[in-house]
């Protein structure tokens, strides 16, 4: 498309300079730095600086409390993303069927996506309080098992995790509503037709057909689990017990605000910055694939 | 398909999604319950599941006080305007940003327009969590902590806002605005009186977005604001939390958390079309 306004030289550049100046002054400049401060070391005083090349990641990946992070975040992702979207398209497969209500459905699931992952933390914290918490009682009627989250470690990342992929499900399930509702009735009509049952039907036409939402909410949720949960996690577990939820971010935010390691946080937030750039980059070749799927 | 066939399946359809809706509220309705007792009955640890008597005064407690045996904290009421002040600033802010630059992209030609288009679709990779560390620091250094530019200027950096315009700018016929210039009408006229009111629909969808986003922010707004009376509701309920060791007025604790979530879920119930409209167009 040729330029609309060909005689206005200036105009552009005014319009587009709040955006620019906000992203230069506030990630820009502060990305910058943090990759410069992961190649110093500076003395507790702040006295001296000195520049130590790659030592500060080196002594990142040799550290074995970061490395139980990254696992523990890994696996906490894991949990949140494989549990939480397989129930979102379990759900969203149901209402999009033709059965009467699904407005009424969308709205039920939809509202939960105002929920900030700190008041999902506070409500889940209530719900499994070791004390006073309902959840708890209920467990320990039914299997005689008394749930700590506050002591044990696996229990406090299970229930994290459960609070994390609740408070994802509704967003999850409007956008799989949204993609099942652009997946051509004719394609589902066809394999039937042939003689596919209901279950073969949706794993060979409908989940392939489904791939780019999948491939989005898969990115859009591993942002959720690796970072956005950070409410949750500090009001639920802050990190325990004995650093059992101490996923990465948090783990960058106490060596950073808290322990003061600054040189040793920004080269955290270097390396978390590598990994969201991957993800974005196969989000970014499976969303160009989707013309493929579309036509 | 049979009428008879289709009957039961649809029965199983139904049960299954109640109780999926039963598991989404089910936490929130224990929220709502909780606020309605005194703290000796949440504390006895059999939360009972009807509403109790105390629904009124827990929350005039909270709303005017904020304090209770054990917590202590900033009344609701100023703390809901920090909220909705920071919700709002950050929603339009935003809008009104990313329509700019989103502009400026579309329907300009100028030097380093692709160069500027790609530092916006950057910020996608770099969310705030990532630069915390540094981007503390140069708040400070500008003087900005404790202040509501500080809470509300480094969130209003949007690559799905210019995104999204830009998508919707596209589709707006060419010809429109030649008529336009046609008739006289300059760049910002036509912004305001083509571009903008064809918007409307994806601008109200953003709104909502923006506005759950600003309302819920938790991390910068702790690091930002050390101050009691510019604690935003999300953050006074962590403060409270923070104060007792083992016994807590969850009483208290569960009537704010009630009013925190009350108003960006009336939000997102009253505009639910614009939002679902929002979400599937952000993501193209």
């Amino acid at each position: 498309m040729e330029a609309r306004f060909p005689g206005h030289r200036l105009l552009p550049y005014i319009l587009i300079f709040p955006s620019i100046a906000v992203i230069i002054v506030f990630l820009v400049v502060p990305f910058v730095q943090a990759v410069q401060q992961s190649f110093y070391r500076t003395s507790p005083f702040g006295t001296t600086t000195l520049f130590v090349g790659l030592d500060n990641y080196a002594q990142l990946f040799s550290t074995p409390e970061y490395v139980r992070s990254l696992l523990t975040s890994v696996g906490f992702a894991a949990l949140v993303i494989v549990g939480g979207l397989a129930a979102s398209l379990g759900i969203a497969v149901l209402v999009t069927r033709r059965i009467r209500g699904v407005g009424f459905y969308q709205v039920a699931f939809i509202w939960t996506y105002a929920l900030s992952p700190a008041v999902a933390g506070i409500i889940w914290a209530l719900l499994f309080d070791p004390a006073v918490g309902l959840g708890t009682y209920v467990l320990y009627r039914i299997t005689g098992y008394r749930i700590n989250m506050l002591v044990e470690g696996v229990p406090a990342l299970l229930i994290a995790a459960a609070a994390a992929a609740w408070n994802m499900l509704g967003y999850n399930i409007c956008f799989y509503i949204a993609g099942l509702q652009n997946v051509p009735r004719e394609f589902e009509e066809a394999a039937r037709v042939d003689g596919a049952g209901p279950w073969r039907t949706f794993w060979r036409i409908t989940f392939p057909m489904l791939s780019p939402t999948t491939a989005f909410l898969l990115f859009v949720n591993m942002i959720y689990a690796f970072f956005q949960v950070f409410g949750l996690i500090d009001i639920m577990t802050q990190g325990g017990p004995g650093g059992a939820t101490e996923i990465l971010v948090y783990k960058l935010y106490r060596d950073g605000f808290i322990r003061l390691r600054v040189n040793f946080a920004s080269a955290q937030s270097v390396v978390l910055f590598l990994m969201v750039a991957a993800m974005a980059l196969f989000q970014l070749r499976v969303a160009t694939r989707r013309a493929v799927y579309s036509r | 398909m049979p009428r008879r066939l289709r009957l039961p399946q649809n029965w199983l359809a139904h049960v299954v999604l109640a109780i999926g809706v039963g598991i989404m509220a089910f936490p929130v309705y224990m929220a709502l319950i909780g606020s309605t007792h005194d703290a000796a009955t949440i504390g006895r640890g059999r939360l009972p599941l009807t509403p109790g008597p105390y629904m009124a005064q827990n929350y005039v407690q909270a709303w005017s006080f904020g304090t209770g045996e054990r917590v202590s904290g900033t009344p609701v009421r100023i703390m809901m305007a920090n909220s909705l002040a920071m919700a709002i600033a950050i929603a339009i802010g935003k809008i009104a940003v990313s329509i700019l630059a989103a502009y400026a992209v579309v329907f300009f030609r100028f030097p380093l327009r692709m160069f500027f288009f790609w530092l916006i679709f950057i910020t996608l990779m770099l969310p705030l969590e990532v630069r915390i560390i540094p981007s503390y620091k140069v708040a400070s250094d500008l003087g900005l902590l404790n202040t509501f530019a500080g809470l509300t200027l480094p969130l209003m950096v949007s690559a799905t806002g210019t995104l999204l315009f830009r998508q919707v700018f596209l589709t707006i016929p060419k010809e429109l605005l030649d008529a336009a210039k046609i008739d006289g009408a300059g760049p910002m006229r036509c912004l305001w009186s083509i571009i903008l009111p064809l918007g409307r629909p994806s601008i109200a969808a953003l709104f909502v977005i923006l506005f759950v986003y600003g309302w819920n922010q938790y991390l910068w707004p702790l690091l930002i604001t050390t101050e009691r009376n510019m604690d935003t509701v999300v953050i006074g309920i962590v403060k409270m939390l923070g104060t007792s060791e083992s016994l807590m007025d969850w009483n208290l604790v569960m009537a704010t958390t009630v009013m925190a979530m009350a108003v960006p879920i009336s939000v997102v119930i009253v505009m639910q079309r614009w939002l679902v409209k929002g979400l599937v167009e952000t993501e193209k």
